[in-house]
Order: structure tokens, then sequence, then C-alpha cells
């Protein structure tokens, strides 16, 4: 099982859902947030392009953060989901820094949070909270192993990129162009 | 601005220890900790969930608000039966929980009071307020007759206190909803199809092969059912063509971008009419079949050739056939977007004309992928006696409109305003739920109008701008704690969704329903309010709908079968449209014995003079107009709107990215407050673009104060639609000031 993300760019509105959802169903503390809209204008008028995307954690499979942190705080777990264990987080930021997305943050309590991919959802069997409430459907979950998923899928039919590809990470978020 | 008989008030003048003291204690007793808390222990919390309908916008999405065992709202989440949302809400309506969290929300009544020579607000019992209030219905009836007693409302709230007006006496009642937002082009769809476009549009998205948006910001405007529909429509490959001086979101989405030449829409419009006709595009079965005039316009159009449209429109003629035969092509499979807010440049009904007019030629009316006949479900009156007739009312006072069909909020401040020849004094008003100093143009006519008031009556939810001016200011529960009417939309099959209130309302508001009946009470109206709850009333409806509230309670959302006919026409089916000739009117007779141009005209407007860029503005997809800046979650995404520039604009000007500046408009009025550039490549080099709603002037506003700059106070000049009195706002022209033009003075 490999968890991944993805994106459809053509239909992402920037309209920030995920944002919200992902602060409500996660008790993000106020003036953080785990998933954030990335807006990037290319050409000049009128011969423009826009790209509006949603980003977060890239679940990478060759995570710097989990490599770096010296406690073992940050972790994978089944599917491939990184994780942070507060308790055993010293806060110490190596992992932050590490981080080519920029997607770790420091709790006000202390340790670092960051995207789950909504671990406690996906538990009960349901998608995370920034796909679930999407009002453009642009977001898919699903599992990379399994070559009838709808993320497989969507990989085979569609042009696609990731982010920071030169940083090595083999990122599981994935953005359909 | 403000005289020195109603001087702005600041809610926070008076009562601050007290305010500060009650947030701290809701802090504690708030939800955070407790949802730390659970967090860190990992224990599932158990939640129940209460059905509601949104309101931070008029789309009204049901959805579920998710309570946790301590009373706190942990979540909303769409409903999935409901056709509005899909189960989907969009960002105002998950984020909608800062409505009930906001610890700057109206906490008590407030009554304007002189302590010390100041004027002020003084926190008073619920009974002082609604008593004074009464006395001063009284009053206006007596001295000057009910109807001189106007509401200027928006949203839920203001259906109940319509009911209250109406037993009292008054139909004084308008709304910017209308005459500053979507009037003009219900006047112009219903001189061509006889029908209103109305909420939520029947555009049929779902299904449709072109999609034509002329101004119209889908995905920046969160208009639920349109946002979703159109992502299926790029899905299915449908062509999207977008009209627009700006790069929109949704013209970076389109196959084809116009970035005309803002204020020029109209001729581009003739254009497509003239290639349809002239290339022999139109859909012809239709044509012959439901429409009158088309010789007419034939004749009409036929000069107004892609070449002719170019020199106005900066749009190459190739483009405007390319375009055209694309509509054609899909039709009537094909949409050409009403808009909604279309109050632009004062021909604004005749501009929405030919949008339909263009409908009409593609057979889109009535039509799989263009657009569907909707059906509501009528939802029976609560028993109540007859309202009395008022001598005057709307109607009377916006009577030099022919076309208007709701009340012209601007006509009704002019009636506000002393006279000589005024018939209609209007001497009291109470305002729920709008803005009006931010929802209205001129503000400087709205605070003279203010000024003229015998008494002003504010109810609302936050301390807007327009509380400052309050007599009177009734703190309202969010709907998050509150009954309202059963939300009845005509979509493609009628629906109905319910309110309930998930927990209790937060310090001493209360619902707008409760307020209606207790001033109703006072004013021996009781008769009019026969119930204790409204739980009664909307029990009773639903048991009428043939459902209940327990029902209700449990599904949120009920969906039923369509009992009008068809979605679509039927092949060769006969159909008569509610015009007066039946037929779908290319040629208006009506309008021509009016006066009024028959078929729409192209008619030049207004040019920036040298120096000044055209004010633009719009929808930022995170806020609905000022009432959603200051929510919490909200106001974390996007807090203070900017100013686009064009990078030649800025080059010109020396401006920096992220630099403040401050603007003045074509007569000398300059922004309270600074707002930051952002150069981009998204605005042509004529105008200037920001989002609406920012620039609050109210300091309670703790989030929102003085972040960014208000649109609606530069717009002083209004291009008024001489059909139905819609004011166009999009003929503002402003200039950056770099330096700080409020030095000296103090705000």
């Amino acid at each position: 099982m490999r968890y991944a993300m993805v994106i459809d760019t053509k239909k992402c509105v920037g309209c920030s859902d995920c944002v919200v959802a992902c602060q409500t169903e996660n008790n993000v503390p106020e003036g953080f947030c785990r998933d954030w809209i990335t807006e990037v204008v290319s050409g000049s008028y009128p011969n423009l392009e826009l790209e509006l995307r949603s980003e977060r954690c890239n679940h990478c499979e060759e995570a710097p953060c989990v490599r770096c942190c010296p406690t073992g705080a940050s972790h994978v777990v089944e599917g491939g989901i990184v994780l942070v264990n507060a308790s055993e987080c010293i806060g110490c930021g190596a992992c932050i820094a590490s981080c080519p997305y920029d997607a770790r943050f420091q709790h006000p309590d202390g340790h670092v949070d960051k995207c789950t991919f909504c671990h406690h959802r996906l538990k009960k069997g349901q998608l995370p909270a920034c796909v679930s409430v999407c009002p453009t459907k642009c977001m898919y979950f699903g599992d990379l192993d399994d070559p009838n998923s709808e993320v497989s899928q969507l990989l085979k039919d569609r042009k696609y990129k990731t982010l920071a590809p030169e940083a090595g990470t083999k990122p599981h978020v994935f953005y359909l162009i | 601005m403000p005289t020195s008989r109603r001087k702005f008030i600041k809610i926070s003048a008076l009562g601050l220890g007290g305010l500060a003291a009650t947030g701290g204690a809701m802090n504690l007793m708030g939800m955070n900790p407790l949802l730390d808390a659970a967090v860190k222990e990992n224990v599932a919390r158990k939640l129940s969930r209460t059905p509601t309908y949104c309101e931070v916008c008029f789309w009204k999405c049901a959805g579920w608000v998710y309570t946790d065992e301590q009373q706190n709202i942990t979540k909303i989440l769409g409903n999935d039966d409901d056709p509005h949302c899909n189960g989907r809400l969009c960002p105002r309506g998950t984020g909608g929980i800062g409505m009930y969290t906001d610890e700057d929300r109206l906490k008590t009544p407030l009554i304007r009071s002189i302590v010390n020579g100041e004027e002020t607000f003084r926190e008073v019992s619920w009974e002082e307020a609604l008593d004074l209030i009464a006395s001063k219905f009284t009053e206006v009836r007596e001295k000057y007759g009910p109807e001189s007693f106007a509401l200027l409302k928006h949203g839920s709230p203001g259906k109940h206190l319509e009911h209250l007006f109406k037993a009292y006496g008054s139909d004084t009642i308008a709304e910017p909803a209308y005459a500053q937002c979507r009037g003009p082009r219900e006047t112009g769809f219903a001189l061509t199809f006889g029908s209103w476009v109305g909420s939520p549009e029947p555009t049929d998205i779902r299904d449709t092969e072109c999609l034509v948006l002329i101004g119209s910001h889908i995905g920046e405007n969160m208009h639920n059912t349109q946002v979703q529909e159109m992502s299926d429509a790029i899905d299915r490959g449908a062509t999207i063509i977008t009209v627009d001086p700006r790069l929109s979101t949704a013209a970076s989405k389109s196959d084809h971008w116009l970035p005309i030449k803002p204020g020029t829409d109209m001729a581009l419009l003739l254009a497509w009419m003239h290639v349809l006709i002239y290339e022999d595009l139109y859909n012809k079965d239709y044509v012959e079949k439901y429409t009158t005039g088309f010789n007419k316009l034939k004749e009409h159009v036929r000069t107004c050739t892609p070449e002719w449209a170019y020199a106005i429109t900066t749009i190459e003629p190739e483009v405007i056939r390319k375009t055209a035969r694309a509509m054609a092509a899909a039709a009537p499979a094909t949409i050409v977007h009403p808009g909604r807010h279309v109050t632009w440049y004062g021909d604004d009904a005749q501009r929405a004309r030919a949008v339909a007019m263009l409908n009409g030629l593609l057979g889109s009316w009535g039509n799989r992928g263009g657009f569907y006949f909707k059906e509501g479900l009528k939802v029976p009156k609560y028993p109540h006696p007859e309202y009395p007739k008022p001598k005057w009312g709307w109607e009377a006072i916006g009577e030099k409109y022919p076309y208007a069909q709701m009340g012209i909020t601007q006509e009704l401040i002019k009636a506000t305003i002393e006279s000589e020849h005024n018939e209609h004094p209007i001497k009291a008003w109470m305002v729920a739920g709008t803005n009006l100093t931010q929802s209205l143009p001129q503000q400087e006519k709205t605070i003279e109008a203010i000024n003229n008031l015998d008494f002003l009556v504010v109810v609302d939810t936050m301390p807007m701008d327009i509380t400052g001016y309050a007599d009177v200011v009734l703190p309202e529960c969010t709907y998050l704690e509150r009954y309202d009417g059963i939300r009845s939309a005509p979509n493609r099959n009628p629906s109905i969704a319910v309110r309930i209130p998930a927990v209790k309302p937060k310090y001493q508001s209360k619902p707008a329903w409760w307020i209606s009946k207790q001033i109703g009470e006072r004013l021996g109206l009781g008769a009019y309010f026969d119930y204790d709850d409204y739980e009664e009333v909307i029990e009773w409806q639903l048991k009428q709908l043939g459902t209940s509230l327990e029902e209700m309670k449990k599904i949120g959302v009920k969906n039923f079968e369509r009992t009008s006919g068809p979605l679509y026409l039927k092949e060769d089916q006969d159909h008569e449209f509610f015009t007066s000739s039946g037929k779908v009117e290319f040629y208006s007779k009506d309008l021509k014995s009016k006066g009024f141009d028959p078929m729409p005209v192209y008619t030049p407007h207004p040019e920036p003079p040298e120096g000044y860029y055209r004010l633009n503005y719009g929808r930022s997809p995170v806020h609905t107009f000022s009432r959603t800046i200051n929510n919490p979650n909200l106001s974390a995404l996007k807090d203070e709107n900017t100013l686009w520039v064009h990078p030649k604009v800025a080059r010109i000007r020396g401006l920096q990215k992220t630099q403040e500046v401050w603007l003045k408009n074509q007569d000398g009025v300059v922004s309270d407050f600074p707002i930051k550039v952002r150069v981009t490549e998204r605005i042509r080099w004529d105008s200037v673009y920001m989002y609406h709603g920012f620039g609050h002037a109210n300091k309670k506003l703790s989030r929102a104060f003085g972040k960014g700059a208000s649109d609606s106070q530069l717009i002083t000049r209004t291009a008024v639609d001489p059909l139905m009195g819609g004011t166009g706002l999009r003929g503002n022209f402003v200039t950056i000031l770099t330096e700080d033009p409020h030095k000296n003075s103090v705000i």
C-alpha cells in the first residue's frame, strides 16, 4: 500500500476550502495551516497561464525530515504516511529546515506539526478532510500499488508533475497539468 | 462626514471592560483547550449533528453542524442530498463556524445615550431596547403614517422583519441585492423570455457543451452548484469562453479568454449576434418556433460586424467569429451566463437583454445544456390576518423606473433626504443583515440620509460599520443558533431544507423571528405572531408538505418529484413564454411603448482621465461581501485586500510590490486606509482591481479594522439604469497616492 494524493490543477480554483476543512478537522491552531494554496502566473498580458494548486506535506518516499530527525519522532507508517509523534518530538526544527516544501511548522505546544493525510480518518475508511470537501472535486486519494485505483488510473492517463523533483524526495502528491 | 447630531459611535466606546471580561470567560470555557486535550489523548469525541442551511452567502447550501458533548461546534459539513452543495460546502460554509465563535460579536442590545456630554452606546436589557423601538414605531405611525418607517435588509433575518413591517402597514422595503446587484439581469431576461433568471440560476452547466462567462467569476464567486458543475464541464471537455478584462480564475480555465476593454461588452454581444445571423449559424428551428422580431434584429445588428466591434472592444475579429462559431456548434447546449452582479455601466438591463437574446438565437433557454425549467415547492403560509394596505411604498418611491420589480435602495435614500417635493418622506429605518455603508455606493448620500432620520435601528450579528450610526443596536444570533424559514429554492427538482439551532445563542443574542414577534406584540400585532417558538411554524408547514420536523431533523434536506412537466422543451412542443407575445422577444414593443430602445444599442461609457485607472472590484472565494472579513477562520485565509496593478503601471508610477498606497477617485474622495500593491500581469494597464468588502472603519472589528481599502468608499459616481433603477458602479476612476494623505488628520 502506497497512499498518494492527485490534484488536478485544471480544475482547482484555489478557493481554500481544503485549508479551512483541515483546520476544523485537525484543530490546527490559529495562524497556522497544514495545507495552503499556491498561485503561479506565467507569461505576459494577454498571453497568460495561471496555475492554482493546493499544497501540503508530500509524504515523500525518501523523506529528508525522517532521515534527519534525531529522536525518531518523524516516522513512516503503513501506506508511506509520514507522521510526527508529538511526545517524542523535542522541537529541534531540523525537519523543518530539511523539508523542501516548507510543509512543517512548530506547533505552539512545542512539537512539530504537519499534514497527516488525515490518518485518523483513513483508519475509519474516510477520505482526508481536504479531499472530502473540495467543491471542484479536483483532489483524488488512493493507493498507488493498486493499478485500478483512481489515482493510478489518473497518473496513467494524464500528464502530471511533482513539486521540486530535483530534491529527489519522491513525493506522493502529484499534480495533473 | 458624520454630523454633530449623529456622531459615529465605535461600539467599543463603552462597556469595553465588560466585553473584554466576557471574552476571557468564554475563552476559558471555549473549545480549544478541550479539543487539544482530546487530540492529544487521541480520544474519539462523540459528535452529534444538526441540520442547517448556510447563511454565509445567499446560495444557502444545506449542511450538518457537528457538536461535541460539551456543546462546542467542531465542524460544518455539506448535506449529501442537497442540490445546492452535493455534500460539499465552499470555504465560507466550512468556515461558517467562525460566525459563531467570533468574540467581536454584538453581545447585548445597545442604546445611543449621552454620557458626560458624549454620545455613546449604553448596554441595555432587551425589554428596554424593544420598548423604545416599539414607541418609535408608534410615533412614526401617528406622526407620518407607517409607510415612513423603512426596512433595508438582506438574507434570512430580513424575511421575519418584512413580516413585521407588512403587519405594521409598511412595504417601504428594499435590499441592495436588487438595485446594486442582480436586478438588471432579471429585467433583461424577463423582457426577453418572460421569466426572471432567479436564484439559483437555472443554468444547466452540468450538461453544457459550451459555457460563456461575461464578467462572471465562477470560482472566485463560490456559487457552489455552479462551481461544481463548471468543474464537471472542464472534465467533460466542454468549451469555456470567458470575457473579462482581468485574467480571472475562470478565464484561466477557459479555452478562449477574451481580454475585453472594460465597458464595451455590449459591442461584443451585438457582434456575436451579427455573426450568428449573417453566417447563418443561429438555431433556425427554435427561432422560427419560439421567437418574434428576428427580422428586426437581423437589420438591427447588420452593421455590428466583428470589425466594428474590434475597434471598440480590442477583441480581434477572428476571435469574435471563432467564439461565435463555437457557441453555435454546441447549441442548444450553450449557456451565455446571465451573471449575477451586473450593475456596471447603467445600460445593464439592456446588456442583460442582449445576453438573453444571444441565448434566444442559440435556442438554449429550455434545452439540455442551456437553461432548464426550474421548479420549486411553495411553502404554505402560516395563517395570519391580512396585511393592511399601505398608502405608498417601494413601488411608488421607484415609479420613475417602470421595470423595477423590487425596492430601489437609492430611491429610498433619496426619499429619506428632506426635499421640497418629497411625497414619500421616510423618517425611520430598520437595517437588518446589510452593512449599508459598504453595500451601497455614494457613502456620503447614505450618511446624509441617516442624518435625516428620526430613528435608526440596526439588527446584526456583528458590529458592522452601519451599527455606529444607529440609535438602537440589536444583537441577532447567528444561523447556527436559530430556527429560520424553510429553504425552498427552485432547482432541477423541488427540494426543501431546514435550519435547526445546533447550539444555544451566545451572549444575549436573539433570533430575528423573536425580535419581530416582540416588537409586533408591543404594537398590538400579536395576531400576526401566533406562536411561542418559530419551531411551531416550521412544524406546521412541514406537515402541510407531507413531512415532519422529526423527519427533517434526521435528513435535513428532502427532495421531491417534479410536477410542472419536463425539465426541457420536448421536440416540437408548443410553449408559451410569459412575455406579452407569448414568444421569446427579440424586439420589445413594450420597451418601445415606454420610450426605450426596443433592441439593445451600444453606447460608449466614460473612460478614465489621464493618470486615473478604472476601479474594478470583485469577490474573494473566502469572503462574502464585507460580512465575513472579521470571521476568525476566514480572516486567517485573507485578512486584507491588495491593489492589482499591471507591471507597466507599477513601472511608470514607481510602485513596488507590497508598498502601501492610498487611492483618490475622480471626485476627490480618498480611501480611509492604505492598500498594498500587488503587481500582476493578470490585469490590464487601464484598470486596477481589488477584492470587495475590505477597509472596515469600525475598530470593534478587531481583525478587519483598517485592513485594506474599501471599494465602496471610492464608488461615488453611479450610472443609473433608466429601466429599473439599478446603479452602475464600474464608472469610477482612481489615481494612486504614495504619500499618506491623512498624515495630519485623525480618522
